[in-house]
């Protein structure tokens, strides 16, 4: 059995090839490149039982995964709960919902764990020691810890105005954490050029085909923990586009090699109305977006104003049949409060962000009531305790006496406000 | 003093290697039809039909010409004029 089914890097604009290379664009129009996989040879080997057999990790697809030989990097990753949501279906008025949570992905509580898993195998298979990313937080985070546990060295690039729990939790891991005074498209450009210029292995620059292929594995395990199905309708967060158009991609790959009957499914766009460039493309027809010069969202780990994949975000949304929207950083606060008191999930902002917008399509009617619906949680509230903190009461203080706690039960019966 | 067009890794095989070119014009569009003209063969990387390539973004000394006045952005000597690859982050 081969080790790896990739044939190679395809520009997604023209299709022209290009070996197995840290390359993430096409030489000739810019256009972005993608891996490119042998479906027929994978169907041969893979099958549902196959892949039961094995432990619950994101690896446990990877033969639709681009590494060579075993995964040297993030071995335990992925495996996230798909939850059957009912009290909070109750609370949107929904009959059948499910949260797939990546708050609580290994190692860093985020998606980003799939995507840097791919990303530093390959650096490691390319013979690169020092690894960087651009971030808005939390794929920071899961470069410095997962570079820390590879022995590889980290840059990890960041605007300077992050949390300060997301600038932490890449700092503890002793990646070196650069700050940048401006938006994260600016730290991104700068990315670019010091990819460039020192050669390192920028897990979204130069490995970045190989990299966004890790996201795919949320989408399999969606369909495998629904029993080898696609539900009807799924919600994405959406920052640089990139998780937008790789669950379907995961959906019709299990088509293509014969472990799900088909991939049709609905793909909707979640942003915050502070930095929501895709989701206004989107409802406006446009082809693609127009850039935010300054986002301005409690959403940080979103606020990318020139998605990189915003065109393609737009045109899978569009072709799916889905729908973008965006929400007030106020119901981004009440989605997470929400989530976190129907179904004891602590999401990031995005998390509201994704619930807030779940809601809205299903007020606006674009979401059916009666039909299957799955949330993407791609981040952990832990990381962005400040946009809640207005909205959670304080605890009571009590000396350490019964009659005290007897006054407060039986005197003023505090229920749960759901704001 | 010249205005310094920075061309990126991929784009050096159309311009002798070099990293830098230095051109003279007085807008964006004057400084990438002069670059043109030195190396014919970079202006189909840079332009589809006229338009700058989808996948490509054009800084002047660092910032986005899209938010600036695209391709009529003024530039005068001693701007830096850069080309980078538009497929990256997220």
């Amino acid at each position: 059995m081969p080790t790896s089914f990739v044939r190679g890097l395809k520009c997604r604009l023209c299709g022209k090839m290009y070996p197995k290379e840290p390359l993430n664009f096409c030489t000739e129009d810019f256009g972005p490149l993608e891996v490119d996989y042998d479906y027929e040879a994978i169907a041969e080997v893979l099958s549902r039982s196959k892949i039961e057999m094995r432990p619950e990790n994101m690896w446990r697809y990877r033969e639709l995964l681009p590494i060579d030989g075993e995964p040297t990097v993030g071995a335990q990753v992925g495996g996230t709960p798909l939850i059957k949501a009912d009290r909070l279906a109750e609370a949107l008025g929904v009959e059948k919902l499910w949260v797939k949570n990546d708050a609580v992905n290994f190692p860093t509580l985020s998606f980003k764990d799939r995507v840097v898993s791919v990303a530093l195998s390959k650096a490691r298979e390319f013979g690169f020691s020092t690894v960087g990313c651009a971030s808005t937080g939390n794929l920071g985070n899961s470069v410095a810890a997962n570079a820390a546990a590879a022995g590889l060295e980290a840059y990890i690039f960041i605007p300077a105005d992050l949390e300060r729990s997301k600038i932490l939790g890449s700092s503890i891991y002793g990646a070196k954490v650069v700050g940048v005074t401006g938006t994260y498209d600016e730290v991104n450009r700068l990315c670019t050029q010091v990819a460039f210029k020192y050669g390192w292995g920028f897990v979204n620059i130069n490995l970045r085909p190989f990299y966004a292929e890790g996201s795919k594995s949320m989408g399999f395990e969606i369909a495998e923990q629904l029993g080898w199905r696609v539900p009807q309708h799924v919600v994405v967060p959406m920052a640089g586009g990139s998780l937008v158009g790789k669950i379907p991609k995961a959906f019709q790959e299990l088509a293509k090699v014969g472990l799900i009957e088909h991939a049709r499914c609905r793909i909707y766009g979640a942003q915050a109305s502070g930095c929501s460039p895709i989701s206004t493309a989107v409802k406006n027809g446009w082809e693609t977006h127009r850039p935010v010069r300054r986002p301005n969202t409690i959403a940080k780990s979103l606020a990318i104003g020139d998605p990189a994949d915003g065109y393609f975000a737009c045109k899978v949304i569009r072709d799916s049949g889905g729908w973008a929207e965006d929400v007030s950083d106020q119901e981004i606060s009440e989605a997470m409060v929400l989530l976190g008191r129907t179904e004891g999930i602590f999401a990031e902002t995005a998390g509201g962000v994704t619930v807030a917008v779940t809601r809205k399509l299903i007020e606006q009617g674009r979401i059916p009531r009666d039909e299957e619906i799955v949330i993407c949680i791609t981040g952990n509230g832990l990381k962005t305790q400040d946009a809640v903190a207005e909205y959670v009461e304080a605890p009571v203080i009590i000396k350490p006496s019964l009659e005290e706690l007897a006054a407060l039960v039986d005197g003023a019966a505090r229920e749960p406000v759901l704001v | 003093m010249p205005i310094r067009i920075h061309i990126p890794t991929p784009l050096r095989q159309h311009t002798d290697g070099q990293a830098v070119v230095e051109v003279s014009g007085t807008s964006v569009q004057a400084a990438l039809d002069a670059l043109g003209q030195k190396y014919p063969a970079i202006t189909q990387r840079l332009f589809d039909n006229g338009q700058v390539r989808r996948f490509i973004n054009l800084y002047v000394n660092d910032e986005d010409i899209r938010y600036l006045d695209n391709l009529a952005t003024p530039v005068k000597d001693g701007d830096e004029l850069s080309i980078i690859p538009a497929v990256a982050g997220g």
